[in-house]
This record gives C-alpha cells, structure tokens and sequence, in this order.
C-alpha cells in the first residue's frame, strides 16, 4: 500500500476538524472491507486514514418504542445478534446477514456500505423501504439527509467537505407492517447483487395503507421508486396489483450491461425481485 | 515514509509490542514484525480467509485490518491454537482426515472452525458450510474440510 497516515480521532468535532484539513486527501476507516482494498490497490488516492470507531456516536445502537439508531461504523454482526432488531426489523436482518461471509460480517459496517456508494450495495435499498435517515456532522454543524437521497454516483455521496455519516434513524415499525430485501447471486453467498430489491409495505385490514420499494444494481446509484409502491396503496395486494408495481419497477431501472448481466437480463429480475420481496414482506406484515 | 507506530496488544494471550507504518495491515505485522507466519496471504483482498485470526473475539480477515487498529486489543492466530498439551482436536482431525494439501488455506479454516465451535459447538453441515463460506481452498476440496470440522466438534 502507499504511504498513508492514520489518525483514531475520539470525538465528533475532532474528526470534522481533521477531515475538514485534508478535504479529499483523506477517507474515513469503518470496518476497512472497501476502503483498505480500494487504497492497496490504487482505486483511492489518499493520504489518510480516519479511523472513527473511537467516537461514541458512530457505534451507538438502540432500539426502542422511538425507534432505531445504528451508529454508522456498528458491524453488521452486531446488529443481526441484538434480538430486538431481529424481532423488530427482519428486513433489515436480510441485508446485514448475507453481506460478505462472517468474516466481512464482523467488520462491515451499514455507514461504510453507504458512504461507498456502489450502486450494488445489499443494505441500501431496505434502508430505504425502511425510511432511513443519515445524520450527517460537519464543520458547519449537524444535518439529516433521507438514505435515498444520500448517493448521487458511483462512488460519490452527497458529503462535502469535512462532512461525515454519524447514525442512522429510523422510525419505529408501524403496525401491521413488514419489509424483505432479495437479491440475485449466482452462487449462494460472497457475491455482488446482479439485481437487489428491498421492500416495506404496511397493511390496513386487507388493504395496502403504504408501501416503499427500492432497488440495487439497476442504475447509478440505488433506486426508490416510488411510483411503485404508490400503485400498491389501496390495493388488496392481489397478483395484478402485485405485477402493475413489479411492471412500474421495471420501467424505472436503467440498468447496464456488464459481466453480471445484461439489462434485459437485470430488468427482468427486477420484476422477479420485487414480486418474490413483496410476497415477504406482506407475509411478515400479517398479524 | 511515515513515522512507524508502536503497537501494544495480546497476541495467543501474551502481551504484545511490534512497530509497524501506518500503511501496514495487521497480516503484515503480524508476519514482518512479530514474526508470526501461520496466517497467510491469499487474495489480499478478503476474499480467501487465508489470513484469519480472531480479534477480539470476532473472525476477520487481517488483511483487511490495519495494524494501528489492533492498540489494546487482543489477537488469536493460528500458532495460539494447539496447547502446550498437544494438537486442538480441529487440527488433529485436519490430519488425521487429509483435510489439507498444500496446505496454505488450512491455518484460515483452523481459525475459522475454532470461532465456529466457540461460538457453535455443535454445528450442523449446513451451519459449518455457511461459516466457512468466506475461506476458500483450491486443492482440496470442502469436502474433507467440513468432515474435519463436524469431526472435531464431536469431540
Ligand atoms: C470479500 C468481500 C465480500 C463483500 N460482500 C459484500 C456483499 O455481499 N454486499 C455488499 O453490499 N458489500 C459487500 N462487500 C463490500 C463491503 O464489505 C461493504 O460495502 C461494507 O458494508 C463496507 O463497510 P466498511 O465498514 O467495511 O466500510 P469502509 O471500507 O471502512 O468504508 C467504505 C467507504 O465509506 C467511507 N465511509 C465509511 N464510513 C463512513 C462514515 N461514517 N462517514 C463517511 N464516510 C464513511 C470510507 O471512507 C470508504 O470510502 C464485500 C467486501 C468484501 C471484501
Ligand atoms: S489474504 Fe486476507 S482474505 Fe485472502
Ligand atoms: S490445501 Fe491448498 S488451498 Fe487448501
């Protein structure tokens, strides 16, 4: 690896001052899966590591009747292994339990899977079915951006300067409601999504009262299509109603073609995705 | 180059010192400086567990730790396995079950099984199979690998 230093700031305003210094020449250090190989391999030029793992915030973890905060460097381990996110949040449970293997799982982080910014990112589209918010610090002071608006390209995010991922907010589940996150692999674990979808719907007796459904790997950045889940509102979640938003997904992604897949190829899991994702969640939405 | 650090940890229970540059991971300290060479580099870039050690009770990949990271906390590799009793019993069944041929993925599996069995001590072949998804051998084969691992969990 290039010569790099490494700073382990311990608090919030340490480390914006210290990010605000080097602007670009420096990169935050979670759990290291991205960004250690990006920097060994000459895909990030930097000059420094910010290790944030010592800042209280960033590894706070809390779920109650408020809802749920997931400090932004807490390792996926910990959070699959605290039972009240299990019970409370099983779409959320998708994601961090098939990122990586268990070595990756006691390491990656939920921020660090954000701040990465690959549009083929596991966490993101439940993040977003589950209407996280990032709470970002900086030198200028604290602000909160929607999960979905937090990526704008590959790679890039909307942090400026000296900014950095504190936690992550959610609301607490709503009654009668339930997410899921699939994605497609061609082997069943260690593997980049082809295509991701992450759901959330929210029942009203038999009839859909809301529901959010995003996805991985279809376009620059991760997806909420909104539209999508809006055709399910009022529904009784039946096959045609079922297949209208998978047809609406599909419309929405502009995926490309690579050697995991072609678009066509991408926009027909896409519709298989949010089909199979949202047979999930309404199942866990049932009482 | 940038001033190298010092380092104190626990390395297989002992206090531990080493210096290392702030570019360095902990599967290069731990190999150039502490002169422990069980955990291998593979892939150096998470993908084989050839590296694995236990760190703070968690498997990782060292190569995706750096070594100013590991300041007071404490380390398993593989040489901390066997006690001064003898071979661990995942390690007496690798051999006595041909689980290895070269042999440059078997220190990644040894420590990879040991926080299985920690964490799991009677694992299922799926369980065992899921758990080592992240370390990969080339000569082989899982077969004889996971046969060892629910062997020595009998035990
Ligand atoms: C073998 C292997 C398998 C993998 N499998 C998967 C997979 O199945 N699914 C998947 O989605 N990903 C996978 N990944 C990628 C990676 O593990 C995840 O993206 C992980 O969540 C990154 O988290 P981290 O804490 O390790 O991030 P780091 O590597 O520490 O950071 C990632 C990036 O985000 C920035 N960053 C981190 N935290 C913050 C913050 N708080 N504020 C601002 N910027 C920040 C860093 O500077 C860096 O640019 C895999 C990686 C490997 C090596
Ligand atoms: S050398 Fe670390 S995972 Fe391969
Ligand atoms: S024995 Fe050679 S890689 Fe596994």
């Amino acid at each position: 690896m290039k010569d790099i230093t490494y700073a382990a700031p311990k608090t919030i305003a340490e480390a914006t001052g210290l990010l605000n210094d080097k602007g670009d020449r420096a990169r935050i250090l979670a759990g290291g899966t991205d960004i250690i190989v990006q920097v060994r391999e000459g895909r990030r030029d930097i000059d420094a590591l910010v290790d944030v793992k010592h800042i209280a915030e960033v590894n706070e973890l809390t779920c109650d009747a408020k809802g749920l905060v997931i400090g932004a460097a807490v390792p996926c381990c910990v959070i699959y292994e605290n039972k009240a996110i299990a019970k409370a949040y099983p779409g959320l449970m998708d994601a961090v339990t098939l990122i990586g293997g268990i070595q990756i799982q006691s390491r990656a982080s939920l921020g660090g899977n954000l701040c990465n910014a690959s549009p083929a990112a596991d966490s993101i589209p439940v993040l977003i079915a589950l209407e996280g918010t990032c709470e970002i610090a900086g030198p200028k002071g604290n602000r909160s951006v929607p999960v979905e608006q937090f990526c704008t390209a590959p790679g890039k995010t909307v942090l400026g300067r000296g900014e950095f991922l504190v936690r992550f907010r959610f609301p607490p589940p709503k009654p009668h409601s339930g997410a899921a996150y699939l994605r497609f692999i061609p082997r069943n674990e260690m593997d980049i999504a082809v295509v991701g979808a992450g759901v959330a719907v929210q029942l009203d007796g038999s009839k859909c009262k809301s529901a959010r459904i995003a996805l991985a790997a279809v376009a620059p950045t991760p997806l909420l299509v909104a539209d999508a889940g809006a055709a399910l509102v009022g529904t009784t979640l039946d096959d045609a109603a079922i297949a209208k938003a998978a047809a609406i997904a599909q419309a929405a992604a502009k995926p490309i073609s690579d050697m995991r897949g072609d678009a066509d190829y991408r926009r027909h899991l896409v519709g298989v995705l949010v089909k199979r994702s949202l047979a999930i969640a309404i199942d866990r939405a049932k009482p | 180059m940038t001033k190298k650090l010092h380092i104190a940890c626990k390395i297989n229970g002992q206090p531990a010192e080493f210096l290392a540059e702030p570019r360095n991971s902990l599967l290069e300290a731990l190999r150039d400086e502490v002169k422990l060479t069980g955990a291998k580099e593979g892939c150096n870039n998470g993908n084989c567990g050839a590296c694995n050690v236990i760190l703070d009770g968690r498997l990782v990949n060292s190569c995706l730790v750096m070594a100013a990271e590991v300041e007071g906390k404490s380390i398993t590799t593989i040489e901390g396995v066997a006690t001064k009793d003898g071979l661990h019993p995942l390690q007496q069944c690798f051999l006595e079950g041909a689980a290895l041929q070269c042999g440059i993925c078997t220190p990644g599996f040894i420590v990879a099984a040991k926080a299985l069995l920690e964490k799991n001590p009677h694992p299922t072949e799926h369980d065992a199979r899921h758990f080592l998804a992240g370390n990969l051998c080339r000569c082989t084969g899982y077969d004889k690998i996971i046969r060892a691992v629910l062997e020595a969990a009998g035990k």
